[in-house]
């Protein structure tokens, strides 16, 4: 099949995430503990099961964490 | 991490319940809740410090998002930034109690101000600009100079996705998927307009999703051959 990478993300949008996910109050509540864990290494996908997913699912809430994992990432190198 | 030692999350779809951990508080954290809660000039320091926290916050989110909002005054920036900072600050006076210690508080208190920065921001974008609740982002879906089995292979999924929008899903499905998986609109955008908030609005376009999946698998579309999935 010829690669179509905006029909793929297209469809993406459209249909969503295949697995379990969170809502967006779950997402809001769990943020702050998945963006530690994640720039401590440790595996946050597991801890909290369905965030991911959500994340790529929902543009709003990927990008607060987007925002949070920079601005906390941040502080840690000052 | 094992499953087991999990916190509990609430999912969309239901799955069994783990165990919530309470972890500590480590002592700057601590430090913070003690201060805040005080009821004398310790506690207005706090919450000065904390105001100052928050609209750090919120800039730092305003700057990130700024090169998509080139109409802005020379002001919006910062006007956008103060109201988020109190906001935030407002919000996170009225849910101290919710901290538990699974993040730093600083982290905690982060979220509030970026959460009211970027709502702001994405309402701000869309001021006076109508909300398209009819397809007008299927462009997306067209890719040109396919081989003729691709273009047919794509025609009948857009076809029976095309079909499946009209014929399977509610009307306010139909609406809420349109809008924000199709033709873009910010999630808080939709939801202002429609008099509702971002978590039932992605319930229903969580469901609108898996009926629309259920019935393109229904008719042997194979979906992990278009798709990453998660």
């Amino acid at each position: 099949m010829t690669e179509r990478p905006d029909l793929k993300q297209a469809l993406g949008r459209l249909l969503g995430p295949a697995g379990p996910e969170v809502g967006c109050d779950e997402c809001f509540e769990q943020l702050d503990r998945y963006v530690e864990l994640e720039l401590a290494g440790q595996d946050a996908d597991a801890a909290i099961p369905g965030l991911r997913a959500h994340l790529a699912g929902c543009p709003a809430c990927r990008e607060e964490h987007e925002s949070l994992r920079a601005l906390v990432g941040g502080d840690q190198l000052l | 991490m094992s499953a087991a030692s999990a916190a509990t999350v609430r999912l969309v779809e239901p799955v069994s319940p783990l165990p919530t951990l309470t972890p500590a508080l480590d002592a700057e954290s601590r430090d913070w809740l003690q201060s805040l809660r005080a009821k004398d000039a310790t506690g207005q320091e706090a919450i000065a410090r904390l105001h100052a926290l928050l609209l750090r916050a919120a800039r730092f989110e305003v700057a990130r998002r700024r090169p998509t909002l080139p109409h802005l005054r020379v002001d919006e920036p910062e006007d956008i930034a103060t109201e988020a900072a109190d906001d935030a600050l407002m919000s996170v006076l009225r849910r101290l109690d919710d901290f538990r210690g699974a993040s730093r508080f600083t982290t905690w208190a982060y979220k509030f101000a970026l959460l009211e920065a970027a709502v702001k921001l994405r309402k701000r974008a869309w001021q006076g600009r109508e909300v398209p609740l009819e397809p007008e982002g299927w462009g997306a879906f067209s890719s040109a100079g396919l081989e003729p089995d691709a273009e047919a292979e794509q025609g009948e999924l857009l076809e029976t996705l095309q079909s499946a929008i009209a014929e399977v899903l509610t009307p306010h499905q139909r609406r809420v998927l349109v809008a924000l998986a199709l033709n873009g609109v910010p999630i808080d955008v939709l939801a202002e307009r429609l008099n509702t908030n971002r978590g039932a609005l992605y319930k229903t376009l969580h469901d609108a999703r898996r009926k629309l999946r259920t019935h393109l698998q229904e008719r042997g579309l194979a979906l992990d051959t278009w798709l990453e999935e998660y």
